[in-house]
């Protein structure tokens, strides 16, 4: 809601300043989002009348005038705005004025003619954007006035964010009850005038669209000078309101729109054959409109139509062929109430937003269509003439209950409020806002005005009370009342510490998106139970993400394309699948999923690492990145968890976007919780990716399960350490050693620590050499020699046959 | 007794003059190891007359302590020499960066959500969480936006086919906490939320916090005092703060929440920080608690704005970019 100040302060009588009231308005919840001062450097413009106006010598473009400022001989002034002509009262910055902007007028000499001052454009005054030309005033504007006087100015344009339960203050009559309210003072709202009625041209209404368009007034006003000029005053105040005045009905119809909040329309008489007939659109009807597109409607739109064909989408847009032109000389004023619900998400379905649509779908005062009617015939008449006829009306009554009596306990708004409010202020408050208050044992019953949609229950009274009175004015406590004492449970890491620990290692974390791009997904091979967006900002950003990792990997890319040639990152954040059967965790999803269940949304925690295995250093030879140095975070998360004997790796059943020899399947308890390993090379040469790129990517619940711990004794004895170094095939992986040594050595074996792994020069091709520590105890008895050499024997034994191992000398 | 008295002259000069420890053992075996002059002059004492054994006994033993004195002095300035050169050679570079002295960071959005997240679990705020993809009901019916109602227009939504929608604010998980649930209720509710809105100022994904308590003695005031308590305490001073009243479907009275915040060229202008209000009567009831009984206060946060403010981040779209280069200023 834009307005001019003047306009404001011209219907309610309040005597603080611009920054007192802009003040007030925004913290009575009528948020002042723009404040545009106008007109405030017009000394020296004055109205100035051009009585000659004749071709510059040296330019096509300029012209020579000579004004009348009403003291003098006429001065001359070149010119090159196009409208400038003899006959016309044009704004005239003198010599020695300084207009908005810094421009000081002086006089010069313009393609070697005299010039004694400037004609000005609305622009060069800064009163409004527009350049097109110069400024022209009504011809009846005293010569020589002070431009500011016959303008009005200076003023200022106000634009409020008004929150959609206050449509009250769509119109300068209802913000100028608040504004009394806030300043405890009176409006100077005029009462209304009833327009003469000089002609009995009337025409039927039928009501069909029910509680939807309960209302529906009119009249036709017969031979309007269709050449009638909007007057200066009225199309200050609409451009100061933000519209740009257009012909003298429909700018009075938008006046009438700003002034009481009643959105009218008008149809040129002409068009309309028989009876208006307000009622739903039929399937598949549609109506060209105003702006003229095509506005294709189905039944819940409400129509105005006369007996042929459609003629308006109500509360919307008038239609292209019945609208007021140039020529129209009879016309049909319509002020109509629609109910809220039958217009909201209307103006949007056909991607507009209009202010009648604005208005009524937030709720216009279902008492204002006849006063804003007589208001606009009134107008019209004064601006166009015309024969004006009787008002037309149909109504459904009880589609139109009174407002409600609402009742406002004195407890419940100390209650809520947490202060005292003296009865005098609520009492006063209610008053101020046109409302009618009766005082009970216990508080108040009060009727709020037809305006006030958004009255009907005792808290739309408590804020009604908390506003005026002031959120300043209420005091800050701290609250005191019973806690419920949360139990964090110990078996469970907290994510935070689990980022911490990852920021340990060297991680970064980083944010991504919830969506990508489809291709990026299809490139990864993510192409089933995906969750697409049905209205996506753009292609890149249609499909929620399945996983973190291409996300996480364009955010490596990005840094590997800014000179970063290490980069580590994570994230944590949650995946979505349509289903839960991708990510099977019966822990975390307890529970059989049905067709049509929301789609999953899985906590998961990724990582990314590229460049080398070490930030740059000195003391060792670089290496790059590998498999078991991202196993290592892996090794570590797990451990953290301290139950690493439920975890497994596994080199089957790998995501494809793996590289089959160098990626692996994470497992908990036997169950899938992620993968881990080296990007696929072909996916990897598609991102521009070299083979240093490894990923990570587990459920985030698993991880953050952990022990708690339950305390043996210390062994009493000590332990023996034997180490043995085997020869062995290549394909044998060290996972069936340590389980040959463990089924082997039983309770026995503590510990079996890997400590070399080789192949070449002494190795035969094919085969390589482990050498390994067994740690062995007993909980009864301190091993002797004999005891461990036995173990060894029997482990060295139990590998030669079932893997193929020698043993080394 | 010359002789040894001699000898014992010659041996305490070698000592004075050995150069390394190994001389110096050496040395000591040759005077009183199993077969040196000492041990071999203390062999003699018993062919002697016991009144001549007495004297020589107690002359030998005296040759005997000062050799064992002498070899002790020599040893004990013999090492503190090794140890002097040694310490010498051992000089390290001790500037050279240390091994492995690299982290990470944790991300600022993250940061500031956990910052605010623990001042509430200090006032008693249990954390809650709900599903990023809603169901119209959590998102808005719930709380008390009627269907096409403008105030949903402010929520630029996204949906999904089957009538889902991505959350537009974390407030469905007040409901999801007061469902099935009695006072008293205070929770905490950081996430993820998205709007169909992007440009310089807007993400389509951001963060916000969403507090509520309900309990029998709530107020307006309360909530103007711990929403002053928590500005304070997250930023570590005092601001000026006003409430301003404003509209939620979900609370009445509704505010929002401005500081008085100085920008760098020493000017000061009001920014909106929180979103706030007294939870309405039908939220409550739509979650089977009896507003007569209990009244409660809800507040929406955006992380993002209280990142920026807190660590001078001038554009939101840094933290959604991960360059290393921003990230590694929150390590």
């Amino acid at each position: 809601m834009k307005f001019s100040e003047n306009w404001l302060r011209e219907l309610v009588d309040i005597k603080a300043d611009r920054a007192a009231l802009a003040h007030a308005l925004t913290m009575a919840g009528l948020e002042v989002e723009e404040l545009t001062p106008l007109g405030e450097e017009l000394a020296g413009v004055v109205v100035a009348e051009i009585v000659a106006a004749e071709p510059h010598p040296q330019a096509d473009r300029l012209r020579v005038c000579k004004v009348d400022v009403g003291q003098g001989a006429p001065l001359q002034i070149v010119c090159g705005a196009p409208n400038a002509r003899v006959g016309i009262k044009v704004p005239l910055a003198m010599v020695g004025a300084k207009l908005p902007g810094g421009i000081s007028i002086t006089a010069a000499k313009l393609r070697g003619v005299e010039s004694c001052g400037m004609l000005c454009s609305a622009k060069e005054l800064g009163i409004d954007t527009d350049a097109s030309g110069l400024l022209e005033l009504p011809l009846d504007a005293p010569i020589g006035q002070p431009l500011a006087d016959c303008l009005g100015l200076p003023d200022a344009s106000i634009e409020l964010k008004l929150t959609p339960n206050r449509p009250d203050c769509l119109g300068l009559y209802g913000l100028a009850h608040d504004v009394a309210a806030l300043f405890g003072s009176a409006v100077k709202v005029p009462a209304q005038v009833d327009a003469p009625v000089a002609s009995e041209a009337r025409r039927g209404i039928r009501l069909q669209a029910g509680k939807d368009a309960p209302r529906y007034l009119g009249r036709i006003v017969e031979g309007i000078d269709p050449a009638a000029r909007t007057p200066l005053w009225l199309a200050e105040r609409l451009r100061r309101a933000g519209l740009r005045p257009i012909s003298a009905v429909v700018d009075i119809t938008n006046y009438v729109m700003l002034e009481l909040g009643q959105p009218l329309h008008a149809f040129d008489n002409d068009t309309l054959q028989g009876d208006i007939v307000v009622r739903h659109a039929g399937a598949g009807e549609s109506l060209k409109l105003l702006d003229g597109n095509e506005a294709k409607l189905d039944e819940g739109f409400v129509l105005i139509a006369d007996e042929h064909k459609a003629l308006a989408v109500a509360g919307v847009m008038g239609g292209y062929d019945s609208r007021v032109t140039d020529a129209t000389r009879n016309v049909f004023l319509e002020s109509a109430h629609f109910a809220p619900a039958a217009i909201m998400g209307r103006a949007r379905k056909l991607g507009l937003h209009t202010d009648a649509s604005h208005r009524f779908e937030r709720g216009v005062d279902p008492e204002l269509p006849r006063r804003a009617l007589e208001r606009a015939s009134g107008l019209l008449l004064a601006i166009a003439g015309g024969r004006v006829g009787p008002v037309l009306r149909a109504e459904n009554l009880a589609d139109l209950p009174p407002p409600p009596t609402v009742t406002l306990r004195r407890m419940r708004l100390k209650r809520v409020l947490g202060v005292d409010v003296a009865d005098a202020e609520v009492t006063r408050i209610f008053t101020a806002l046109g409302m009618h208050v009766t005082a009970t044992a216990n508080g108040w019953q009060v009727t709020a005005p037809s305006s006030r949609f958004d009255i009907e229950r005792e808290e739309d009274l408590i804020e009604e009370v908390a506003r005026i009175f002031g959120y300043d004015n209420i005091p800050t406590h701290s609250p005191t009342g019973a806690l419920a004492l949360a139990i964090e449970p110990e078996a469970r890491i907290g994510e935070l510490a689990l980022r911490e620990q990852l920021a340990a290692r060297g991680y970064h974390e980083a944010v991504n998106l919830s969506f990508v791009a489809a291709d990026l997904l299809a490139r990864w091979g993510f192409t089933e139970r995906l969750v697409p967006l049905a209205n996506p900002l753009s292609a890149d950003l249609a499909v929620m993400r399945p996983s973190l990792l291409p996300g996480l990997i364009e955010a490596l890319r990005h840094n590997r394309a800014r000179q970063q040639e290490r980069v580590r990152l994570f994230e944590v954040a949650r995946v979505f699948q349509q289903d839960a059967s991708l990510r099977e965790e019966p822990a975390i999803h307890g529970r059989t999923l049905q067709a049509g269940d929301p789609p999953v949304e899985t906590p998961s925690l990724a990582i990314v690492a590229c460049g080398h295995a070490r930030a740059e250093q000195w003391g060792e030879s670089p290496r790059l990145l590998d498999f078991h140095d991202l196993k290592g975070d892996l090794d570590a998360l797990i451990a953290w968890g301290g139950e690493p004997q439920r975890w497994s790796v596994h080199a089957d059943q790998l995501s494809g976007w793996l590289h089959p020899g160098r990626g692996a399947r994470v497992a908990r308890d036997g169950v899938t919780v992620g993968y881990l390993g080296a990007l696929h090379p072909q996916l990897a040469k598609s991102l521009d990716l070299g083979a240093d790129v490894h990923v990570l990517e587990l459920a985030l619940e698993p991880v953050l399960a952990r022990r708690l711990p339950q305390a043996k004794p210390v062994p009493h004895f000590p332990s023996v350490r034997r180490d043995i170094a085997l020869d062995l095939p290549e394909e044998i992986n060290w996972s069936q050693i340590e389980q040959v040594v463990r089924a082997t050595l039983g309770a026995r074996l503590k510990e079996l620590r890997l400590f070399d792994r080789y192949s070449g020069r002494g190795v035969d091709v094919g085969r390589k050499s482990l050498a390994m520590g067994l740690i062995l105890q007993d909980a009864s008895r301190t091993l002797t020699d004999d005891d461990a050499d036995r173990c060894v024997r029997e482990a060295i034994a139990a590998l030669e046959q079932t893997c193929r191992a020698k043993l080394r000398g | 007794m010359d002789d040894l008295e001699s000898r014992a002259a010659q041996a305490l000069a070698d000592i004075d003059k050995a150069e390394t420890l190994e001389a110096l053992d050496a040395l000591r075996v040759g005077l009183l190891g199993k077969n040196g002059i000492v041990t071999a002059a203390l062999k003699t004492l018993g062919t002697l007359a016991p009144d001549a054994r007495k004297a020589r006994g107690a002359e030998v033993n005296q040759v005997k302590d000062r050799l064992a004195e002498a070899l002790a002095g020599r040893k004990q300035r013999l090492e503190q020499a090794e140890l002097d050169r040694r310490l010498a050679s051992e000089k390290l570079d001790i500037s050279l960066p240390g091994r492995d002295g690299e982290r990470g960071g944790i991300h600022p959005i993250t940061r500031a959500l956990e910052r605010i997240a623990s001042i509430f679990a200090r006032l008693g705020y249990q954390r809650a969480d709900g599903p990023e993809i809603e169901d119209d009901w959590h998102n808005f019916e719930a709380l008390n936006f009627p269907p096409h109602h403008p105030a949903r227009a402010m929520h630029d939504t996204f949906y999904f086919g089957d009538g889902r929608l991505l959350r537009t604010h974390t407030s469905p998980v007040q409901i999801r906490a007061m469902a099935g649930r009695q006072p008293p209720i205070r929770i905490i509710a950081p996430g993820k939320v998205y709007r169909s809105d992007s440009d310089q100022t807007h993400s389509p994904m951001f963060h916000q916090i969403e507090g509520l308590l309900v309990d029998e003695t709530s107020s307006f005031a309360d909530l103007k005092g711990t929403l002053a308590e928590f500005v304070r305490a997250f930023f570590e001073r005092d601001f000026e703060m006003r409430f301003r009243p404003s509209y939620f479907p979900f609370t009445e009275p509704s505010a929002e929440v401005d500081i008085r915040w100085e920008t760098e060229d020493g000017q000061s202008r009001w920014l909106e920080v929180l979103g706030c209000g007294m939870v309405h009567p039908n939220v409550l009831k739509n979650c089977g608690i009896d507003p007569e009984r209990y009244t409660g206060f809800a507040f929406g946060l955006g992380v993002e704005r209280f990142a920026m403010l807190r660590y001078g981040v001038s554009d939101l779209r840094a933290f959604f970019e991960n360059d290393l280069r921003f990230l590694k200023q929150f390590a």
